[in-house]
């Protein structure tokens, strides 16, 4: 029954998505109150609509109700518990569920805290929602309804996929959506300004605040995702460029670039248009990526089914939306007012090189991306385009960015001092080298030009570290003084300086894991000994092991440094029975920011085992890195200049502040 | 410099990094893109030894060999035509006899063997490599009981 229940809600959430796509639109335009404030109930009732239609689905898999055909699908009465929660978005129609969920959760967070937008923009941006909500609203009920019954009802579940069966999948669908869809506000502010059309520095202010929220969930979502494929399929690799990590990887770099012009059109008016292109091209990623992981076109572990339909649905929905937003901006684009010019060498000038390194870099990825499947539909010659590609182009067009980046907070707005910027940075730009040199030593070998990449990622730390110091005057003023002047400056440019910083860090760890990180394949009896990293390990044997629902086959090796026993380490062939299907659990062991990281091949002849075991020194940097931008992203996200409607301070003559003004 | 040669100056830069841009996606293109080849294709068109393919098909029954250390020696088949393979490293948890298999590698000069650096196998139990499960298809040799094991 609640079953029943939760697809009626659905068909209801639908029913006021309809309504609310069309009145507040006209109640914007007529100035009619009554109309207008219909869209602030319309989108809670949505949300509560869908989160109870959410809810029942959950609830389904809670109590492995195998009637319903998406529950016996992906599910088993022996998965542990956790898995039946998160199995509710481990799959096609209950990751567009999620999708939903989070979309009118966005939805009724503007509602919520949009208390002080025009009401005739909130009206808008809240109907511009309720087009995407009617859209995969239609899309959920018309091809992928995960309330479809069976009967008979079957005994058992053909259980989770394994791969999927895994801490990773509870966290990384939830975050990644809250960043893919939370760009989906920015967007609809974008398309409720040109119908406007009006835009201004206030809304960039009233913007900004929900593209960091998104980007900086995304960034969390990525760096979850890519540990996740790191340690569960057993491959020893953190990004594959393959093209469903390319399709949340193309929002977060349009989303930062977004992220910095916003900046630039809240302080100096300028931008405007570009600002509104990208906030819909940002989006406009986002869709594309659900299209791309959702339609089937792309084989990968993400693509749980094939259904030509819904390939087809989306695309639509991707043409009206995108061609629409498209359409809508070079219609009324010209009409707003284009803001000033300002110098290259400045604050902006920098943010405009940004935004150039970003969406081209975005471009690049995209071509990549695209190009195989826009080559197989025209010709239908098959190509694939890998690593090499993307490190190639996008690799090298980052880099001009990451030099470019600790320069950037140190210029002032309108007319920057580029000589006075280098004088107070050649000193941590020496120090940065240094650090690489002395990071080489340290690692004893590897490729001379290591140096000069290990330098970049210090680079980006220690320039952070610049950013405050100079903003504290710490060299002139002393400690005391400094870190006072510290405290008082807006929240933001401390989650700039972190964000930065964690560029940094993870840039580092890029370099150090690739360029230092070793791989050794050996074919190992019991007892054997293998080095990796200045570590031994030593084979001890296999052991099967039962689990709830799969067996597998231990391999136990201990690992010893200098001839002592410091560590062990399990690494399993695990065979999940329900679905007779084999993973591999790599074992993992962490040293500080390195780890070991061992995986099994197939047993041999004579009882010796392949293994594989790489050396990976400072990865953890990587995520690390992204965890720390995402911290910065909340900090930032923390200052109450971005809340919304909070009364813009006025200057205070301090001289302090006055060059804090961000 | 007057108001216009900064604009000018701002375009051309941008300019120029868009069109270092494009240069490099194309060198890239030249250089890092693998065309997928099936056997029967190979008899068809000449690979030169060196170029990067992918080579995809069935792993031949009973042609899976073990070698020294962890060096793996199979043939990949698509019915009409076989190609030796050697690969260096672990197999995929699903690689087996009779699957599909995608490999990537270049031709080696001397034995005219196929040396893999990397093999992919299906992801899941429904999963065939698209591009072989499209050629198997067409061709006929398509067997609906094994690609489509589960569903």
């Amino acid at each position: 029954m609640i079953v029943e229940i939760g697809h009626y809600a659905l068909v209801l959430a639908l029913a006021t998505a309809l309504i609310l796509s069309i009145l507040p639109v006209i109640g914007a335009r007529r100035g009619d109150m009554a109309m207008m404030a219909l869209a602030t109930t319309g989108t809670l009732t949505i949300f509560l609509l869908v989160a109870f239609s959410f809810g029942a689905l959950t609830w389904a898999y809670a109590v492995s109700d195998f009637s319903v055909r998406n529950v016996w699908e992906n599910s088993h009465s022996l998965m542990p518990l956790i898995y039946k929660y998160s199995g509710v978005w481990g799959n096609h129609e209950g990751s567009m569920m999620l999708w939903l969920l989070i979309l009118v959760f966005f939805s009724a967070l503007v509602a919520v805290f949009g208390r002080n937008l025009p009401d005739s923009l909130k009206a808008n941006v809240l109907a511009v929602q309720a087009w995407i909500t009617v859209a995969f609203l239609l899309f959920i009920l018309l091809t992928s309804n995960p309330f479809l019954r069976l009967d008979p009802a079957p005994a058992e579940g053909q259980d989770l996929n394994p791969v999927l069966q895994d801490f990773g999948l509870a966290v990384h669908p939830p975050l990644l959506y809250l960043g893919y869809v939370g760009f989906s506000v920015c967007f609809s502010f974008a398309v409720a300004a040109l119908i406007e059309g009006r835009i201004d520095a206030a809304w960039a202010r009233w913007v900004r605040p929900w593209t960091l929220g998104a980007w900086t969930f995304l960034t969390a979502g990525i760096a979850m995702g890519s540990y996740w494929a790191y340690y569960e399929l057993g491959w020893g690799g953190w990004w594959f460029w393959d093209p469903v990590e390319n399709a949340s990887f193309m929002p977060w770099l349009a989303g930062t670039a977004l992220l910095h012009s916003a900046l630039v059109m809240e302080k100096r008016e300028a931008l405007k248009i570009w600002t509104v292109l990208l906030a819909i091209m940002t989006f406009s990623l986002s869709m594309l990526g659900t299209f791309l992981v959702r339609s089937g076109v792309l084989t990968s572990v993400h693509a749980f089914a094939t259904d030509p339909t819904r390939g087809i649905f989306i695309l639509c929905i991707l043409a009206i939306f995108i061609g629409g937003a498209f359409i809508l901006f070079a219609w009324r684009a010209p009409m707003l007012k284009a803001g000033g010019l300002f110098a290259p060498i400045s604050r902006e000038g920098a943010l405009v090189l940004n935004n150039l390194i970003l969406t081209v870099a975005t471009a690049t990825v995209l071509i990549g991306t695209l190009y195989p499947l826009i080559l197989e539909t025209l010709t239908g010659e098959k190509i694939s385009v890998g690593a090499p590609f993307f490190n190639m182009t996008f690799g090298l067009l980052m880099l001009p960015l990451l030099i470019a980046v600790p320069f950037g907070p140190l210029l002032a707005w309108k007319r920057g001092d580029l000589l006075g910027a280098l004088q107070r940075l050649y000193l941590f730009a020496a120090l940065a080298l240094l650090a690489g040199l002395a990071f080489y030593y340290v690692q004893n070998g590897g490729p001379v030009m290591a140096i000069f990449g290990l330098a970049l990622g210090f680079w980006g730390m220690f320039g952070a570290i610049a950013d405050l110091w100079y903003r504290g005057n710490f060299s002139k003023v002393g400690l005391a003084v400094g870190f006072r002047r510290l405290a008082g400056l807006p929240r933001s440019v401390f989650g700039t300086a972190i964000a930065h910083f964690g560029l940094g860090v993870t840039v580092l760890g890029i370099f150090s894991a690739t360029l230092f990180g070793t791989e050794t394949v050996v074919e190992m009896k019991p007892r054997a000994t293998v080095d990796a990293g200045g570590y031994s390990l030593t084979f001890d044997g296999m052991r099967e092991a039962v689990g709830p629902n799969f067996t597998e086959e231990r391999g136990h090796f201990t690992v010893s440094r200098g001839g002592v026993a410091i560590a062990d380490v399990w690494s399993s062939k695990r065979l999940y029975t329900a679905r007779r299907m084999p993973t591999t659990e790599a074992g993992i062991l962490t040293f500080g920011l390195s780890q070991l990281y061992v995986s099994l091949g197939d047993p041999m002849e004579g009882g010796g085992i392949v293994v594989r075991i790489w050396w990976k020194p400072f990865i953890l940097c990587i995520w690390g890195g992204a965890l720390i931008m995402m911290a910065g992203g909340f900090v930032s996200l923390s200052d109450r200049r971005l809340r919304v409607g909070a009364p813009s301070r006025k200057a205070k003559p301090v001289k302090a502040t006055l060059e804090a003004a961000e | 410099m007057t108001r216009k040669q900064k604009r000018l100056a701002v375009i051309a830069g941008g300019m120029s990094f868009i069109i270092v841009a494009v240069l490099l996606v194309m060198f890239a293109f030249s250089q890092s893109v693998a065309y997928f080849f099936m056997p029967a294709d190979l008899a068809k068109t000449e690979v030169k030894p060196g170029t990067r393919i992918r080579l995809g098909g069935l792993v031949a029954e009973g042609s899976v060999k073990r070698g020294q250390g962890s060096t793996v020696s199979f043939t990949v088949t698509d019915g009409t035509g076989n190609v030796p393979v050697s690969y260096t490293g672990i197999l995929p948890d699903l690689f087996r006899e009779g699957q599909g298999v995608v490999t990537e590698g270049t031709f080696d000069a001397a034995t005219r063997n196929f040396v893999a650096d990397s093999v992919l196998a299906k992801h899941d139990e429904n999963y065939m490599p698209k591009e072989v499960a499209d050629r198997l298809k067409a061709d006929g040799v398509w067997n609906e009981g094994k690609g489509a094991a589960s569903q």
